[in-house]
């Protein structure tokens, strides 16, 4: 499940897609998708017509006239299978990964509990468990089921679904409780209660999902097909008029030329590959392991407006980090790294081993506090924390580093606010300014400076956010912090707007009245106090670690619990909804060119002058009929592995994506199909075939 | 429904009154009021007959007048059945057409379009100078004018393009003849 | 191109461009409601009608209201045409019309096609033009405008359930709009010649003896609102061309000026009422490429002249002559008829069936792309937004959202009524004309041989569902198989649209409006343009392009090759 670099197309997947491409010629199958079906019956029409031919003895015109009908015929019906083969290869590639999530989900033996006190279970197969059982799962055990931890805490292994290797503590009564099926349990032990359905666990949804077998039309992809059947209906009426207007005219055309000519105009290329392009999008998501609940969130997250996204963990790091000390006067800088190096040798919180990292790293300090320091460890009480260093130490015994407010009264006693230094005021007020966080370091109850500790905007994310800004979407940074500090780390991550002292309700708040101003917001959240936000939200991104609550709300759900992939999940949406639009754009120009090709090959005996529109200069009407009819069935096949891979998308403003997809699909939808028939038509004159 | 009824049946009474009798009558009585030859058709009186009007073409075949364009309205110049050939280009039968009206104009030389092609009305009052000139020879001779008299008649009754750039320049014909006339009946 | 060729085009587009903003700011205030000099008036209706002015109606009832008032209009004009031989003000004793005739005029009229299968001064009355006819102009036209407006405002509005109020709409057109033009183009006409009287028919005895019946009437207002109105069904029976119709050069200006006008003004309109003028203008700049490209080919064509008269003594400096007027030459004759057919008004100032076959091309072409250059008044407007749905939705997904278009969600619904919309023009012109080209019935109809033949039908059928109203005018309309089928054909194009546009103004309404960012879809600016031209070209051409490479195509290059038929 690791997003390996994988071939797009192997020998096994087109051998079973080959196959699948003729099973889907099933009538019931086929009228799912309109445009193929009318090639479908259009096709064996001409199959009809061919077989009246042979049975007269090619009486139209001769064994050469057959030769051509019975080309037509096949081409008609291979431009059929190859748009099925389109779709059978999406899915087969969703199969495949559908398989290797499959194997995770053997059949195991469950220890099913009475209540969460008892420890007596009673063995039963996994398949047998219902919602609300109790599991006892203990070191060593796969997680029968999706559930959600009640009692205990384990570390859990969910390589088998994240790929990620180290593993994950799970605990009962926070935002760490939900634990999926497949996962192994690596230490301790946890009762688990069971969450899901009897084969609805997320992984069956998301086996469901990637091999297209609960795939339901999206909203877009329903008005597309809607689109492409009433094109389809305007060009029946075109091609089955023009005989009347051909009799008119003093001639009849051949039913099966006017076939081939509908099958060329009606928009196969977008029909053929339009499931495909949905299928490969559900794909394209599940190899960031991110799991849809429906292929319609996945077309919502290409229309997102804004993104709610946590400070902590996408923005910045999970924890602050020093980043510099600033002492009061008398006081050097390296005396003020030197004592802060040594409270912090004993402090094994991220902030406290991130003051060692920096006293050791900008003053090349390598001090040990020696086996007769006592080390003072961060209590509620005294909101700080330090070391009582053993005499002979220069720069003092008792050091203490905490809240301003905390070392200051500790060292200055009542009076504290009007005997603090005045530098190490103004230090501690620029540093709560900037954003970050003072802790003040004394020593012998002498205030001796700060240290600034300060949120780190994780490296890139300021890019990232400037391109969501170029692609006209908003982000917004949601955090506990107060509006100071929000302010400060929201200007320099980057983000267009901050919730500040966040809660539940505000950020439910800030969603609906986005939504009521018409935009559209996603958001990623994992507790339960999420979940109602997750809801509201029109792109809930629920983290995988998170409460099943929050997994009930999202409409997605990451397993890597990544916070920043939903920008990833925008990308996709995105790249879907373009490869859509440029397939649409491209079939539709393409008819220009084909209406150059078969136009004067229809009608050149009827008017021979007509032959001046034949601007391929083409080698006989029906080596130009039959090229069109070529052109059409392989271009489906060549745009296979776009349809699959998604047109390439670079973030950017859609005047520009505008601009260059319609010279790409537009422009080249005009002219490579000129290029393609007169290249088909020079090889089928050049091999003798007609 | 039914209240959408009543405002439909009120409208087009209402309506009807504004536009079809009030604007029309009004306009009438306006129009005889501020440009009263124009109102009742620019007709040309002569000696208290009507003659026609400065604005329809009537048929003149005598070789004394000028010739208006071929004419497909009614009989010919049908004031009362405005109407074209509408044939298109590669008509047989507008080429006979035109093949005959050459052969009838007598005119030496390439014979100016206009000449030879039905109007769009038919009461086409206009000739372009260049037809008018095509038929000084003949109508000199008919008349026993020198053509240079004949020529300046033309040249004085040619309308000149407005502001020099808009419409065609042209001779109306039955103008031109009346002038004729007067010059030497 | 002559240099006074030129600056006659150059003069004509100037003054449409000069014109266009401050009507289409003046009719932005109309229709929201900020003229009101003739409150007085609009009260008294408004009254008499039993109409809150103040109370909107939803997509629906619009609809109904305007399928009503329709059908009223439809009957009185059928029945006044029935029985204009017992009304006044007919001196020239004009009988009833047969019911086939008087049902397609009928319909022509209220569709606001304005069809000639009737002859103008031969069969109908000074009071069937007046209570009949002119009337029908005023209020198809302001039909038409109506609906485009209650469309801009379905776009416009944000999660709303209706569209404005029919009576109110249609009043204020006609008062504030149609109405005070008409009055000054129709004193204009009379100015350079037009004829305003209900006297008799003039018995004149020509110089040189024959007897000549000058038909009159109140031609000049009825012609002032036949243009404005882009209705164009002429007083006397060759229309424009008509030198008591169409008098002078400047009699042409004015009457041109006053064809394109509106439509083009209400482009701008448009934008005034989405709030976004910018829009506007894209919309006007998509019709103006369309209608410089359809004249540039079509003044190209007609300036070559008949290469079939080649072999003849004939000097055809002045181009293709044969069905046009002298006072104004090619150069006028193909501004009028590209203007015309791309604006739905079926006026011609020189006969179309006598054009080149590149020249009829183009007016046949700019009939069937749904006569979306400017347009119809009104009609043109919402003609183009269709357009302008399905540009957006084919192309909108390439910015990478589901289509969007002001804002608003292009769904399946928009898109189900959009392609339904759309099924009406090739049903009416290659369904109706297929039958037109087999039938025997219909073919008798037919006057020329070859493809200009087939070129004539396509017309026929083209003019009918595209509710334009100009004719291949060889072609015999007035039989009773052509009145009925392409009085159905009228209809068809008339109200299928509406139904379908007002549909989606109601859907789009109803929905929430996403502010405009980086991300979304721009509807404005040369690129937009550019698309929407493509589109046009590209959706409405593949349509016709196989019948059109048989009539037009086919005989310009039997033309090109000397075949006469």
């Amino acid at each position: 499940m690791t997003a390996k670099k994988e071939a797009l197309l192997d020998a096994t997947l087109i051998r079973n897609a080959s196959l699948a491409a003729l099973a889907k010629l099933d009538p019931r199958v086929l009228i799912r998708n309109p445009v193929m079906f009318v090639t479908g019956v259009v096709a064996g029409l001409s199959t009809l017509l061919l077989g009246a031919d042979i049975a007269q003895g090619g009486m139209q015109g001769g064994t050469e006239n057959t030769v051509l009908i019975a080309l037509l015929t096949l081409w008609l019906w291979l431009t059929v299978l190859f748009a099925n083969f389109a779709e059978a290869v999406a899915e087969g590639r969703g199969k495949a990964r559908a398989d290797s999530l499959r194997a995770t989900q053997r059949e195991t033996l469950a220890k099913r509990v009475r209540d969460t006190e008892s420890r007596a279970y009673q063995e039963v197969s996994s398949r047998a468990l219902a919602q609300g059982d109790l599991l006892l799962v203990e070191a060593g055990d796969i997680v029968p089921a999706d559930g959600e931890v009640v009692v205990g805490i384990a570390s859990v292994d969910e390589s088998a679904i994240t790929g990620e290797s180290a593993p994950v503590i799970r605990e009962s009564g926070g935002d760490r409780s939900a634990v999926t099926g497949g996962t192994r349990v690596v230490s301790d032990w946890i009762v688990v209660r069971v969450t899901q359905k009897p084969g609805e666990s997320f992984l069956d949804r998301m086996i469901g999902l990637v091999e297209g077998a609960q795939r339901q039309k999206t909203p877009n992809e329903i008005a597309l097909t809607i689109l492409l059947v009433g094109m389809s209906l305007i060009f029946l009426i075109v091609v089955g008029s023009l005989e009347f207007f051909a009799h008119y005219s003093g001639a009849l055309i051949p039913v099966v030329f006017l076939v081939a000519l509908l099958v060329t105009l009606i928009p196969t290329t977008i029909g053929g590959l339009l499931s495909a392009i949905g299928i490969a999008g559900m794909d394209r998501l599940a190899k960031a392991n991110v799991i849809a609940k429906s292929g319609r969130a996945v077309e919502a997250a290409g229309d997102v407006d804004v993104l709610l996204l946590d400070k902590t963990g996408t923005i910045t790091f999970g924890n602050r980090m020093a980043d510099g000390f600033i002492p009061v006067a008398g006081i050097s800088e390296r005396a003020l790294a030197e004592m802060a190096l040594l409270a912090s040798l004993a402090d094994e919180t991220a902030e406290g081993r991130s003051i060692v990292e920096l006293a050791r790293r900008k003053y090349a300090l390598n001090l040990a506090a020696g086996p007769d320091a006592k080390f003072v460890p961060f209590t509620a009480q005294t909101r700080m924390s330090g070391v009582d260093l053993p005499d002979g130490w220069r720069i003092g015994r008792r050091i203490r580093k905490g809240a301003a407010d905390a070392v200051l009264a500790d060292a200055l006693g009542e009076e504290a606010k009007a005997r603090t230094p005045r530098d190490l005021a103004a230090a501690v007020e620029h540093i709560a300014r900037s954003g970050g966080t003072p802790l003040v370091v004394s020593v012998d109850r002498k205030p001796a400076g700060v240290i600034h500790l300060k949120d780190v905007i994780k490296p890139g994310i300021r890019e990232r956010f400037a391109e969501l800004r170029a692609m006209g979407i908003r982000t917004i940074m949601v955090t506990g912090d107060n509006p100071l500090t929000a302010a400060a780390i929201a200007a320099e991550a980057g983000v267009d707007d901050f919730l500040a002292e966040a809660t539940p309700e505000k950020k439910l708040e800030l969603i609906r009245q986005e939504q009521a101003d018409g935009r559209l917001v996603a958001m990623c959240g994992d507790g339960s106090n999420d979940a109602p936000a997750l809801a509201q939200a029109d792109i809930g991104v629920a983290m995988n670690d998170g409460t099943p609550a929050a997994k009930e709300a999202g409409n997605l759900i990451d397993l890597d619990s990544d916070p920043t992939k939903l920008i990833e999940v925008v990308m996709v949406g995105k790249q879907m909804l373009i490869s859509r639009g440029a397939l649409t754009t491209f079939s539709i120009a393409n008819d220009v060119a084909k209406y150059f090709a078969i136009i004067p090959a229809l009608f050149v005996g009827i008017y021979p002058q007509l032959q001046a529109l034949n601007v391929m200069g083409l080698g006989s009407p029906g080596s130009a009929i039959l090229s069109a009819v070529i052109f059409n069935a392989l271009i489906i096949v060549a745009l296979i592995p776009l349809a699959l891979r998604g047109v390439t998308y670079a973030p950017s403003g859609a005047a520009a994506l505008l601009r260059r997809n319609l010279a790409v699909y537009g422009l080249g939808g005009l002219v490579v199909p000129f290029v393609g028939i007169k290249a088909i038509d020079l090889l089928i004159n050049a091999v003798g075939l007609l | 429904m039914s209240n959408l009824i009543r405002p439909a049946l009120v409208l087009t009474f209402v309506m009807t009154l504004l536009t079809g009798l009030a604007y029309p009558l009004a306009m009438t009585g306006l129009a005889q009021a501020v440009f009263p030859a124009q109102a009742a058709g620019s007709l040309i009186d002569r000696e208290g007959t009507v003659i026609g009007s400065s604005l329809i073409a009537q048929g003149f075949s005598e070789p004394g007048y000028f010739h208006p364009r071929p004419s497909l309205a009614g009989e010919g110049y049908d004031a009362a059945l405005s109407g074209a050939s509408n044939l298109g280009v590669t008509s047989g039968a507008l080429i006979e057409a035109v093949g005959a009206r050459v052969a009838a104009a007598g005119i030496e030389g390439a014979v100016p379009v206009d000449l030879v092609t039905a109007s769009g009305s038919g009461l086409d009052p206009h000739v372009s100078p260049a037809a008018a000139r095509a038929q000084i020879p003949r109508v000199a001779q008919a008349r026993g004018l020198p053509e240079q008299t004949v020529r300046a008649l033309v040249q004085s009754r040619t309308e000149q393009r407005i502001l020099g750039f808009i419409g065609e320049p042209r001779v109306n014909v039955l103008l031109l003849n009346l002038a004729l006339d007067q010059t030497k009946p | 191109m002559s240099p006074t060729d030129l600056l006659q085009i150059l003069l004509f587009l100037a003054l449409i461009l000069a014109l266009a903003p401050f009507l289409g700011a003046y009719m932005a205030k109309v229709f929201e409601g900020r003229v009101a000099f003739l409150a007085p008036a609009e009260r008294a209706i408004y009254a008499a009608c039993g109409t809150d002015a103040s109370e909107e109606q939803s997509w629906g009832r619009y609809l109904g209201a305007v399928l009503l008032f329709n059908l009223t209009g439809f009957a009185l004009l059928f029945t006044l045409l029935l029985t204009q031989h017992w009304l006044p003000w007919n001196p020239a004793g004009m009988t009833a019309l047969d019911w086939d005739l008087a049902f397609n005029t009928a319909v022509s009229f209220v569709t606001n096609t304005n069809w000639q299968a009737y002859g103008g001064e031969s069969t109908l009355s000074y009071f069937s033009q007046m209570a009949g006819l002119t009337v029908q102009n005023f209020v198809s036209a302001a039909t038409g405008i109506a609906v485009a407006v209650a469309i801009t405002r379905g776009i416009a509005r944000r999660q709303a359930r209706t569209l404005g109020n029919f009576t109110v709409d249609l009043t204020r057109g006609v008062l504030y709009i149609l109405l005070p033009l008409s009055i000054l183009v129709a004193l204009a006409l009379v100015w350079q010649g037009v004829p305003q009287n209900l006297a008799a028919y003039v018995d004149a005895s020509t110089v040189e003896g024959a007897q000549q019946i000058l038909a009159q009437g109140p031609a000049a207002s009825q012609i002032a609102i036949k243009q404005l109105g882009t209705n164009g069904g002429g007083f006397f029976s060759v229309n424009s061309a008509h030198p008591y119709e169409n008098p002078t050069p400047i009699s042409n200006l004015i009457q041109m000026v006053a064809i394109l006008a509106i439509p083009a003004g209400l482009a701008l309109t448009y934008g005034h009422m989405v709030g976004d003028k910018r829009q506007g203008w894209a919309i006007f700049a998509a019709m103006g490429v369309l209608f410089l490209a359809g004249l540039a080919v079509t003044y190209w064509a007609e300036m070559q002249g008949n290469p079939l008269l080649a072999s003849l003594p004939v000097d055809q400096a002045a181009g293709n002559m044969e069905g046009k007027e002298t006072r104004f030459g090619v150069v006028n004759s193909v501004l009028w008829a590209v203007s015309t057919t791309a604006a739905s008004n079926g006026s011609v100032n020189a006969m179309h069936d006598s054009f080149t076959p590149l020249g009829g091309l183009v007016l046949l072409l700019n009939i069937q792309l749904g006569e979306i250059i400017y347009g119809g008044v009104g009609a043109g407007l919402y003609g183009m937004l269709l357009f302008v749905v399905l540009a957006v939705f084919i192309a909108g997904l390439m910015v990478g959202r589901t289509p969007e278009y002001l804002g608003k969600k292009i769904e399946a619904r928009e898109v189900k009524l959009a392609v339904l919309g759309m099924l009406s023009m090739p049903v009416g012109i290659l369904g109706f004309g297929a039958l037109a080209a087999v039938l025997p019935v219909a073919l008798a109809s037919v006057q020329d041989a070859g493809p200009h033949g087939l070129s004539e039908i396509l017309y026929a059928y083209s003019s009918a569902t595209g509710n334009n109203g100009s004719a291949f005018a060889g072609y015999g309309a007035d039989t009773p198989y052509q009145n009925v089928m392409l009085g159905l054909a009228m209809i068809l194009g008339r109200y299928a649209f509406i139904a379908a546009m007002l549909a989606i103004a109601g859907s789009l309404a109803a929905k929430k409006i996403a502010p405009p960012s980086a991300g979304s879809f721009p509807t404005h600016g040369p690129l937009f343009v550019g698309l929407l031209v493509g589109t046009i070209l590209i959706v409405g051409g593949l349509t016709f392009f196989p019948v059109l490479a048989l009539g037009p195509v086919a005989e310009h290059l039997a033309m090109l090759a000397g075949t006469r038929f």
